[in-house]
């Protein structure tokens, strides 16, 4: 670490603090069952990386309890409770955080038993990321697929999948590709896409930390290395802005302000909101910190909003962007974990918090229950403690909300028993079917282009990707238009770079209305155009046209052009209720 | 809506200011992060219970707590009065601070001591420590609350701090006793809190649960928070005794036959002025507060003596209504 700071004059630790202060978290959660090792590979995690303490290590040599066959049972450094060490398993969601010179990390760590669904839901609810823990002389189990099914469930996007006791199968390198090939099948069958399969023993420290002398067959990362490098989600300045209001604030007649945290996108004084329930629409005025008004704000950030005009809006209300709202509805379905001894009831009231929205709600059907070991789906009708399930709810008023799988923080819900106040559900929004199967909108004449009886309508294309066509100009910038292809196809949009070598300037015009045709955001980054060349591509793409050499702001930094760009690219996504709408039609 | 309300001249000038980490990475750094967290619990309690009130004990972690919510209301006041435990054995600094502080930035302060326990002669000398811990901390915090119908209690308490800590909740729930049935907590998922009470039951809210000691001093330094002149090392009178180095403000605190000397030395932690050790230390500033923390192998509570009388002893504080 950064020991060596001490005693270091005082640009060493302004440089300390520099990286520190840039450095990002990372939260996971472990799974395992109580023989898997986990709390043993946490504890030589925590102790490997020097984040626990002397007197903590002392404390757990002095213990009368050693469960482990070494001098140090690792083991009791994360089980905290007195009910945990004297049986032995880890009972409760217990909490860890260490750092590296690269990444700071919150772990989770949950108990893996089936009674234990709750917890390892828990603490996947907040995780970046999952390590799930397979012994190596035992294989894949139900606990693995179990595991791996509520990491998915949770919308966690990657997971390690951590083979460990290498030690009692002779370090074999076959066997561990055995069980990679089997774990890689199953995370596929569950649509997890980012998967690390490492061969680890969690008691004599083998690729933890130190590289493994005796996996040499092993070229892949430690699991440190692998934690401290894996991607994070950043914030998407591309996702549709949601802001649920926390608190009115008003210290005097003169200031009416608007406390939150974003839970997604961007909001910049200007900003065109819609606020729900009303549905009354405004521009934010300003946006208010102890620490000076901003100029943009994302999320995660917590603000204040101030609006240019008076509205009705109050605490558990939302503001959206105008472009891009979420469905407001009292009926939808999600997948459910249950929490609570006493079961789900169909038809019972409960109540439901939703961001910073409470209400009350009513389970109208059970579509199925999932079977946790088999994962396949069956009859029920009703959800017990542990179980998952895909359930119809009908909430008294309208939530504001989106599909879980795009928006963790809109997306998702608990469940309230009004009686006892126990929290005894969890829910993640799903998708609606019927708007997914909705009939194909009937499409006027709009389009000349298509030709007449063309199957595929232009506005048919639109939905499907989710924005309009169009043509960003990026003259000679090629590495500018690589990063943003990237970029934008990430954010779901289709999108496709031409250079010279793709295309000659004289062909380009024309390639540009087929492009066009399909659907496709062009990045241009080939030779300078003339104005004849700008004009017909402009006609061709409808004036869905963005020219940087146009935008008088040569002086600008390449990421201030890129910003440029995206906020064009922005613009170009279909608002959710045009969406929806055409849809329905 | 069609692409004719695309317009690229209004989104210029905001552009043209920010940072120019665009495309790089728009995650926002660890301590803006937790911070932004921060902020989102202090106002989420402050909305949803009819009376909260902030444990403040004037130590590290009540000062960012403190500064957190000051930033969560602005530009309101802090909408909830702040609750000193007062076992009347704390350092002299710390009041002299706490008295100041709460005057400058416009708080409401309530000190609440356990006068009847102080006048038939409690201390940790007579008691023990536990004994007296009980009486004058979990004891008088619990009469505080009932006294003043709290129904929700901020507290600066962190996961990192101990064992028994990692496995509390951000919303703790207490009985109408003030209890805490570690193995009967509410599961919190994501950040969605549960907030319903019936009479006589109430909710810590621990608003610095994913900071560590760490975040904490960085924070300090980054926002350039006060904080008592006790963390600061300078040269003090102390005695030793049991191992540890404790600070001695006058005369009467000696035992017999203690005589004292003058130590570099800091405090880690601030507690009861018996209960708490200082350390050695030559850190007079934050900075080298901080490359001393960076390069230090032992816990923060290591000089506290309550959490060593035996092993889960914060377990069991904790469950009686210990913070």
């Amino acid at each position: 670490m950064i020991s060596s700071a001490k005693n270091a004059p005082a640009d060493a630790f302004a440089a300390f603090l520099d990286q520190d202060l840039s450095t990002k978290l990372l939260r996971f959660t472990t799974a395992g069952s109580v023989d898997d090792g986990k709390s043993t590979l946490i504890g030589r995690l925590l102790h490997d990386s020097k984040a626990v303490y002397e007197d903590q290590l002392a404390s757990v040599k002095r213990s009368r309890i050693n469960r482990s066959t070494g001098p140090i049972d690792f083991s009791l450094i994360t089980d905290g409770l007195r009910a945990e060490r004297e049986q032995g398993i880890t009972i409760d969601v217990a909490y860890r955080y260490f750092a590296t010179s690269r990444r700071k990390f919150i772990i989770a760590d949950t108990p893996g038993h089936e009674q234990y669904t709750r917890n390892m839901a828990t603490g996947a609810s907040t995780a970046d990321l999952a390590v799930i823990l397979i012994d190596a002389t035992k294989g894949l189990l139900a606990q693995t697929r179990r595991h791996a099914f509520i990491a998915s469930v949770l919308g966690i996007k990657h997971v390690l999948a951590a083979v460990n006791k290498m030690d009692l199968a002779e370090y074999r390198e076959d066997l561990f590709l055995k069980l990679k090939d089997d774990f890689v099948t199953l995370a596929a069958q569950l649509g997890i896409t980012n998967v690390q399969c490492i061969p680890i023993s969690a008691l004599e420290g083998d690729n933890i930390v130190e590289r493994s002398a005796r996996m040499r067959w092993y070229d892949g990362p430690t699991l440190l290395e692998h934690l401290e490098t894996v991607p994070l989600p950043d914030s998407d300045s591309l996702e549709g802005f949601r802001f649920p209001i926390q608190s009115v604030i008003r210290p005097d007649a003169n200031f009416r302000g608007f406390a939150g945290r974003i839970a997604s996108g961007v909001v910049r004084p200007g900003d065109s909101v819609v606020a729900l329930p009303s549905g009354q629409k405004t521009r934010v005025h300003s946006i208010v910190t102890y620490d000076g008004d901003l100029p943009r704000a994302s999320s995660p950030m917590s603000v204040t909003l101030q609006l240019e005009a008076e509205i009705d809006l109050s605490r558990g209300d939302m503001l959206v962007s105008s472009l891009d709202v979420p469905r407001v509805a009292r009926n939808f379905h999600a997948t459910v974990v249950w929490l609570h001894a006493n079961p789900l009831e169909l038809g019972r009231t409960y109540l439901v918090k939703h961001t910073v929205r409470q209400t009350k709600i009513r389970a109208t059907r059970i579509r199925h229950r999932v079977n946790i070991n088999t994962l396949m789906q069956e009859q029920a009708t009703q959800l017990r403690m542990n179980e998952i399930g895909s359930v119809e709810f009908e909430a008294n008023v309208p939530l504001f909300f989106d599909p879980y799988a795009s928006n963790r923080t809109t997306g998702s819900f608990i469940l309230i028993d009004a009686l006892s106040n126990a929290t005894v559900g969890a829910g993640m929004i799903q998708e609606d079917p019927a708007a997914k199967r909705g009939s194909a909108p009937a499409e006027a004449a709009a389009n000349l282009r298509i030709p007449a009886g063309s199957p595929v309508s232009a506005q048919e294309r639109r939905i499907r990707r989710g924005h309009w066509p169009a043509v960003l100009l990026l003259e000679g910038r090629q590495a500018l238009a690589t990063r943003l292809e990237r970029h934008l196809f990430e954010q779901g949009f289709e999108v496709l770079h031409l250079t010279d070598s793709a295309v000659s300037t004289v062909a380009l015009s024309e390639t540009i209305r087929v492009t066009q045709a399909a659907g496709i955001v062009v990045l241009y980054s080939g030779s300078d155009l003339d104005a004849e060349t700008k004009r017909l591509i402009a006609t061709n793409s409808e004036g869905r046209f963005f020219d940087l050499a146009e935008s008088k702001t040569s002086h600008l930094s390449e990421e201030e052009h890129a910003g440029q760009a995206l906020a064009f690219a922005q613009a170009l996504r279909l608002p959710r209720a045009e969406k929806n709408q055409e849809k329905v039609n | 809506m069609g692409i004719s309300e695309i317009s690229i001249e209004r989104q210029d000038s905001s552009v043209a200011s920010e940072s120019p980490e665009l495309l790089v990475s728009k995650r926002l750094n660890h301590l803006r992060m937790l911070e932004s967290e921060s902020i989102y619990i202090l106002r989420e309690a402050a909305a949803e219970f009819a009376r909260p009130v902030m444990l403040y004990s004037i130590g590290k972690d009540s000062s960012v707590m403190l500064r957190l919510a000051q930033k969560a209301f602005f530009p309101g006041k802090i909408p909830f009065p702040l609750l000193h435990i007062d076992t009347s054995f704390k350092f002299p600094e710390m009041i002299e601070f706490r008295d100041s502080y709460a005057k400058q930035i416009g708080a409401e302060l309530i000190v609440h001591k356990n006068q009847d326990a102080l006048d038939a002669g409690a201390n940790p000398f007579l008691l023990g420590t536990q004994k007296c811990c009980g009486l004058l901390k979990t004891k008088s915090l619990l009469d505080a609350l009932t006294e003043g119908g709290f129904d929700a209690a901020f507290g600066g308490a962190r996961r990192d701090e101990e064992k028994s800590r990692a496995k509390e909740r951000i919303y703790s729930f207490r009985d109408s006793l003030g209890q805490w049935d570690p193995k009967n907590q509410r599961p919190e998922l994501w950040n969605i809190f549960n907030s319903r009470l019936d009479k006589g039951e109430s909710i810590r809210v621990f608003p610095l649960s994913n900071w560590t000691e760490l975040d904490v001093w960085l924070y300090i330094h980054v926002e350039q928070i006060p904080i008592v002149p006790l963390y600061f090392s300078r040269e003090r009178e102390v005695v030793l005794r049991n191992g540890s180095i404790v600070v001695i403000n006058n005369s009467s605190q000696l035992l017999p036959g203690e005589k004292t000397q003058t130590l570099k030395c800091r405090m880690r932690s601030l507690g009861c002025v018996s209960c708490t050790g200082a350390i050695r230390s030559e850190a007079d500033t934050l900075p080298k507060i901080i490359e001393e923390m960076v390069s230090f192998r032992r816990s923060e509570r290591e000089n506290r003596a309550i959490d060593h009388d035996e092993e889960g002893s914060m377990e069991l504080k904790k469950r009686e209504g210990y913070f």
